[in-house]
């Protein structure tokens, strides 16, 4: 292999532009800003992260296509579809950053989320599984940070151990998996082990090593049974982190893990007709999905914390983007990018609401809600689009995301297939789930206000990120070609 | 004709200025409610007069909206949609008329009204079937917060019902469609390529499919025993939700039996014909008796929507021309009929009253303290229970004829439950309008001496939306041609045929 630096730097400008933005970001805290208020800080770090990813985004939009330094990275559709999403999806996480109350060391919170960004926009473009492990770690690394970050609060210290014991268990997982994978097939880049695999078919050990894969697959986008640290750290984690955990990088997970089963292990794929008919990895992503969708939908009726309700929302969804994963081989990944995408949107969008909502008092149990379309019409309008795009309904982005899935499952074997059982029990359990989302929004547009509940003044900046993810998801709900277009 | 889709945007964009009106004033907000729904009828009626009937749906959008899946925003009209856009227009006119005492959240009320009613004309003007269900599910949401916002009895439950049972119908008929398009290897979402793709399939998938989306729409329209979101639902709304929910919205439901499912699969409706026929006959006959049983004036109503509605489901399932015109004919008079009730009960009544038990009611002269309200329940129970003059009668007699013709058992029982409707609204009507102040009675419980001193006089708004549904009623009822000279050619088109004919022995 003739190793290619030009094209390598050129390919990695976005990540450099990351890496860069978050050194200037702790060396002007250091440097110039060190003496002045948090909120200063905070702001000022803010400004310069934006810059610093609306630099990136410019690079992939711009940037080189293909396979890059041999292979090592690919930057198809996909990968440049996802790494936009992402780079998005840090940006709304920055401006609701901004109406968070400041971190107590700023400038090193929003230089932690860079570094997380730069990560999973590596996952993306991933196709070496030593480069996917390396990114997965920087982003998770990054991610365990953000979620203990508030220090005044046990709660945050808990998520960020949770989620770190059970991250920590899935690297190891994952790496034992990659590791039989390249003793099995003597590769580690994703073409060679996949006509490898497509010659030698699948042998016992090939399975352990992708189901070894599949548990840190799991683990990453929160899919039941490897959902468990969900819940905590949705709760515990500071907003702004809970954001990006939700959706940032559950969008990067899924294009990983998509990449590594499809083009890499499609040769193990299973039978897509019958879960009994020959060894392959298929049935255990269909297990997990349906596994996710039931406890997901169901466990969420029972919470009265919302950040806890969001959580296992996201599970569930995890369950019906699983369902995208298996259709990825037939369909193509363009469903499941844009159910991806979109679901991110909304549930930043969420988590900003909540976020404008504690800088006035607490927003921990979804009756704190109460009274909010007399609170802020706006924070209660934008909370509406993102909670009725969650539930699915039209013409909002979250409902095309759901029926292109699950028209793409359903074409995978019609309804007879494992796959198209589970994309009517899919739609079936929306209508359960419809349940808590009205519940949510019960509280938010119809309740009365507690009698010692103020008025919320949200800060512009975090105003104009809510609308613009609200905007967003009408815009991409409206006319679906948008995302669409990107493959 | 071109002009009707804009009949969806005016409506959302009376929504979003009566939203922002109502920061102002309720009153701005009242205004441009009314002048857009007024606006949005006159759009209708403006099409009615340059509308040629004819068969097939005649085109006024189409273009392509989510290529990859072969969905097209094509917005059509026929005789059908054409007449149930017109009662669009006049139920959300009338619905306006009688809100007009909304004090609290004005704007919000009107741009969630207004949200519900663009919905509405969405779906009849769809000639793509997932344009269809957007819409459907755009007119199921506002309906929630109506009623949990601005309801009364019980609005929390209520509501829930409502959106649940909508949406779990709605669910039905998601997964109906993408089966067939998925399995059937469709190409797109118009009601013909469904069809194709449907008639691929195996027998038993077919059947299962129809069952899937003729449910899953017939819970709207409130088929036993799926209705009991009914009656919970309208008693708890505001009034003029109570009229679109009543007038317009289980129509929806209707329509899309009609209209998708019918058409989808003529195999799998030739399967279900009689299971349905007997569930909307058996739904006439016992929402009628429950009606008849009901202590709440509103329940009573409420109930006897659901055995209304059980005509039209018994019309579209008898399969022959006459019924299935019949059965469009009594999605109108309904629409209608059901709007005078509901607004004479919740509106005239109860807002005066403050109560709705018959048995409160009766130890009043209603009569005396409201005659306009009285006057319009008589008229409106009049044609309600069928009688010649109004809409209700070549309604209910085309589908009686219609379902003769096709199994007379059904006609049979169906024509009981008209028996039990004039029995229930002669009871209303007695006891509600005309009770009388017993003596012995009227200090024992104070109220109706107190309240008379108070009832406000019937406003000029109420006054004017109840002439617009009585003229309504009595044209339809003595020229009933004029709509049926829209419905019957539009049941030439092939689609429909193929259905009629399926369910022809």
């Amino acid at each position: 292999m003739n190793p290619d630096y030009a094209g390598l730097f050129s390919a990695l400008q976005p990540e450099t532009a990351l890496v860069v933005g978050s050194l200037a970001v702790l060396g002007l805290d250091l440097s110039v800003f060190r003496r002045h208020p948090a909120a200063e800080r905070l702001r000022l770090a803010l400004w310069v992260a934006s810059l610093a990813v609306l630099t990136a985004g410019a690079g992939v939009w711009l940037g080189a296509r293909g396979a890059v330094y041999g292979g090592v990275l690919i930057l198809d559709h996909l990968a440049v579809a996802t790494r936009l999403g992402v780079l998005a999806l840090t940006l709304l996480t920055l401006g609701v950053a901004r109406g968070a109350a400041p971190p107590r060391q700023p400038a090193e919170y929003v230089a932690v989320i860079l570094f997380a960004a730069t990560g999973l926009m590596l996952m993306a473009a991933a196709q070496q599984l030593l480069i996917a492990f390396l990114s997965l770690e920087l982003a998770s690394l990054s991610l365990y940070v953000l979620a203990g970050f508030d220090r005044a609060r046990p709660e945050s210290a808990e998520a960020a151990l949770k989620y770190f014991l059970f991250g920590g268990m899935a690297a190891a997982f994952l790496l034992f998996g990659f590791s039989l994978i390249y003793g099995v097939t003597g590769s580690i880049e994703l073409p060679q082990i996949a006509a490898q695999i497509s010659l030698q078919g699948a042998d016992p050990l090939l399975m352990v090593a992708i189901v070894m894969v599949l548990v840190a697959f799991g683990f990453k986008v929160a899919a039941a049974p490897f959902h468990l640290w969900a819940p905590d750290v949705y709760q515990g984690a500071p907003t702004s982190s809970a954001a990006l955990i939700s959706s940032a990088s559950k969008l990067a997970g899924f294009t990983l893990f998509t990449r590594l089963l499809w083009p890499g292990f499609h040769g193990a794929v299973g039978n897509v007709y019958a879960l009994t008919a020959g060894p392959g990895w298929l049935p255990v992503v269909a297990v997990l999905s349906a596994a996710s969708l039931l406890l997901g939908n169901f466990a969420a009726l029972a919470q009265s914390s919302l950040r806890r309700l969001l959580a296992y929302s996201a599970i569930a969804h995890s369950g019906a983007l699983l369902l995208g994963v298996m259709a990825a081989g037939r369909s193509g990944p363009a469903p499941l990018f844009y159910y991806a995408s979109t679901y991110g949107l909304a549930t930043v969008g969420a988590f900003g609401v909540i976020s404008a909502m504690e800088r006035e008092g607490r927003c921990e149990y979804i009756t704190d809600l109460a009274g909010l379309h007399r609170r802020s019409p706006l924070l209660a309008g934008c909370l509406a689009v993102f909670i009725l795009s969650l539930a699915g309904i039209p013409p909002l982005a979250g409902f095309f995301g759901k029926f292109m899935v699950f028209a793409a499952a359903l074409r995978l074997g019609g309804v007879a297939g494992p796959a198209g059982w589970l994309a009517i029990l899919a739609i079936a359990l929306s209508a359960v789930a419809l349940y808590y989302y009205l519940i949510v929004l019960k509280q938010a547009l119809v309740a009365a206000p507690a009698a010692d509940a103020r008025p919320i003044k949200v800060p512009r900046v975090t105003a104009l990120t809510l609308v613009a993810a609200a905007a967003l998801i009408v815009w991409f709900g409206l006319d679906p070609t948008q995302l669409l277009g990107l493959f | 004709m071109s002009l009707l889709p804009w009949s969806i945007f005016l409506s959302l964009a009376g929504a979003l200025l009566a939203l922002a009106g109502g920061l102002r004033s309720a009153r701005t907000a009242r205004w441009i409610a009314l002048l857009t729904a007024a606006g949005a009828w006159l759009l209708t009626l403006l099409a009615a007069t340059r509308f040629v009937p004819g068969p097939g749906l005649q085109t006024l959008v189409d273009m392509a909206w989510i290529p990859s899946m072969g969905v097209r925003y094509h917005l059509a009209a026929d005789g059908i949609s054409l007449t149930l856009l017109v009662l669009t227009g006049l139920a959300a006119t009338a619905g306006v008329l009688f809100s007009w005492n909304i004090e609290e959240r004005t704007g919000q009320f009107f741009a969630l009204f207004l949200t519900l009613v663009a919905g509405v004309y969405g779906v009849f003007l769809s000639a793509d079937a997932l344009v269809l269900f957007v819409f459907y599910e755009v007119a199921i949401v506002p309906k929630y917060f109506l009623i949990a916002g601005w309801g009364s009895t019980n609005r929390e439950y209520g509501a829930m019902k409502l959106a649940l049972y909508s949406f779990a119908g709605s669910s039905m008929v998601l997964a109906g469609l993408l089966w067939a398009y998925a399995d059937g290897g469709g190409h797109g979402f118009g009601f013909g390529d469904l069809a194709r793709a449907a008639a691929t399939l195996p027998r038993q998938h077919q059947i299962a499919i129809f069952a899937l989306v003729f449910f899953g729409f017939a819970t709207l329209a409130g088929i036993f025993p799926l209705h009991t979101w009914a009656p919970t639902g309208h008693v708890a709304a505001p009034t003029a939700a109570s009229m679109l929910l009543a007038g317009v919205v289980m129509k929806l439901g209707a329509y899309g039996c009609l209209r998708v499912a019918l058409p989808l699969s003529p195999v799998g409706f030739a399967y279900w014909q009689a299971p349905i026929a007997w569930l909307a006959v058996i739904g006439i006959v016992y929402a009628g008796l429950v009606a008849l049983m009901q202590e709440d004036f509103k329940f009573v109503i409420g109930y006897s929507s659901v055995s209304h509605m059980g005509f039209v489901l018994l019309g579209i399932a008898a399969a022959n021309a006459q019924a299935v015109s019949g059965a469009v004919l009594q999605m109108f008079s309904h629409g209608v009929i059901a709007g005078l009730l509901f607004a004479v009960v919740g509106r005239m009544v109860y807002d005066r009253t403050h109560t709705r038990k018959l048995s409160d009611l009766r130890a009043m002269p209603m009569y005396r303290l409201l005659p306009f309200a009285a006057a319009v329940f008589v008229i409106a129970g009049v044609a309600s229970m069928g009688l010649p003059g109004f809409s209700g009668f070549p309604a209910e007699l085309t589908i009686l004829i219609g379902a003769w013709k096709r199994a007379p058992a059904w006609a049979a029982v169906a024509a009981l439950g008209v028996l039990v409707a004039a029995a229930f609204t002669l009871r209303a009507i007695q006891l509600g309008f005309f009770g009388q102040m017993e003596k012995q009675q009227a200090p024992a419980n104070g109220r109706p001496s107190e309240h008379a001193v108070h009832f406000g006089p019937i406003t000029l708004a109420e006054k004017a939306g109840a002439l617009l549904l009585i003229g309504a009623t009595v044209i339809i009822g003595l020229y009933p041609d004029l709509l049926l000279n829209w419905i019957n050619p539009a049941l030439q088109s092939p689609l429909l045929q193929a259905a009629l004919k399926a369910g022809t022995p």
